[in-house]
């Protein structure tokens, strides 16, 4: 088998339907050789479904992030269908509605955990039930949202992603004498299912679009699942703790 | 299909996805207002209508779709 990830066994949690970005990154990894087991939440049987639309069916794991039975058993449970892990993504964010939409000052504690609780500390919850499966070499790669400004509407979620940022690096520094490295892609606005339970998320699309000098596109999943993917292959040995924007260029454009 | 046909798919994918009683279902009824399905349903429900019906329905198209007759006007016009 030939591909840039030819042999690899990744594991990809976060697909909900197939404009998830982690329906894409299982596609990719597929056409490029890799072994692809998936974990579901909440809707299992559209998870199901959507798996069956990748070019080799994907076997479909039940995980609750926050249960903690789910990830003590997910070594076990990856083990039905692989027999290790080079590659874990990380495609997984939630904040209650309280959060978002402009509520910043207003939400109440018990929301903003539950926020952290799935889209911050499962990051690190997640490496290390993946850890048993893992070798020197592999590799787990995250999604972020530019944390370092403040955005309009994503209040809460974006101080997740602070946290998510920051968890990356020391994610980096615990793992890495272990030989695995741990990255986040910083991607642009993208029109998935999460993004549309954002009220006031079409805020973004505009100057987004128009700022970046390359250009944006809003519905095309592949250039962040493929940065994710890359950053998961032998091409990237020597990087971790690194944030790589996939956003046009946006970031690096004051106006 | 006939409508009546497309109308029995759909009651069947409505009942196996949200719950709905196979009854409820008629051309009149709104997705979210009469059968009470939520956005993820409906996602699932889209789903499971194209691979049951052999079609293609956009994101973009999915809004217009308020009604059951709305679903099968869509689906009989991208049948045919």
């Amino acid at each position: 088998m030939s591909g840039l990830l030819a042999g690899k066994r990744l594991l990809v949690t976060g697909v909900i339907t197939d404009q998830s970005i982690a329906f894409s990154i299982a596609r990719i990894a597929q056409e490029q050789g890799a072994q692809v087991v998936l974990t579901g939440f909440g809707r299992m049987s559209l998870v199901e479904r959507i798996a069956k639309r990748l070019p080799n069916e994907a076997p479909v794991i039940e995980l609750d992030v926050t249960n903690s039975e789910h990830l003590e058993g997910l070594a076990d449970r990856v083990r039905d269908h692989a027999d290790g892990l080079d590659g874990v993504v990380h495609s997984i964010g939630y904040a209650p509605q309280s959060c978002l939409g402009g509520g910043f000052l207003d939400a109440p504690w018990e929301d903003v955990a539950t926020a952290l609780h799935v889209s911050t500390y499962s990051y690190k919850s997640l490496a290390m039930a993946c850890l048993p499966l893992m070798s020197p070499g592999g590799a787990v790669v995250g999604l972020t949202f530019d944390a370092t400004q403040a955005w309009p509407v994503y209040d809460w979620m974006g101080v997740a992603k602070a946290g998510l940022e920051s968890a990356n690096r020391y994610l980096a520094m615990h793992l890495g004498p272990k030989g695995i490295r741990a990255n986040l892609v910083s991607a642009g606005p993208l029109r998935t299912m999460a993004a549309k339970s954002i009220p006031g998320f079409e805020q973004f699309e505009e100057a987004w679009t128009s700022r970046s000098p390359i250009g944006w596109s809003l519905t095309d999943q592949e250039p962040a699942a493929r940065a994710c993917l890359a950053l998961l292959s032998d091409w990237f040995p020597a990087t971790t703790g690194e944030i790589v924007h996939v956003d046009g260029g946006y970031h690096a454009i004051g106006a | 299909m006939t409508r009546d046909e497309i109308v029995a798919g759909l009651a069947e994918i409505l009942e196996e996805v949200a719950g709905v009683n196979p009854d409820d279902v008629t051309e009149e009824k709104s997705f979210t207002e009469d059968l009470d399905v939520d956005s993820l349903s409906m996602v699932e429900v889209v789903v499971a209508a194209e691979e049951k019906f052999g079609v293609k329905i956009p994101d973009d198209e999915v809004q217009n779709l308020k009604t059951v007759g709305d679903a099968v006007s869509y689906i009989s016009k991208a049948q045919a």
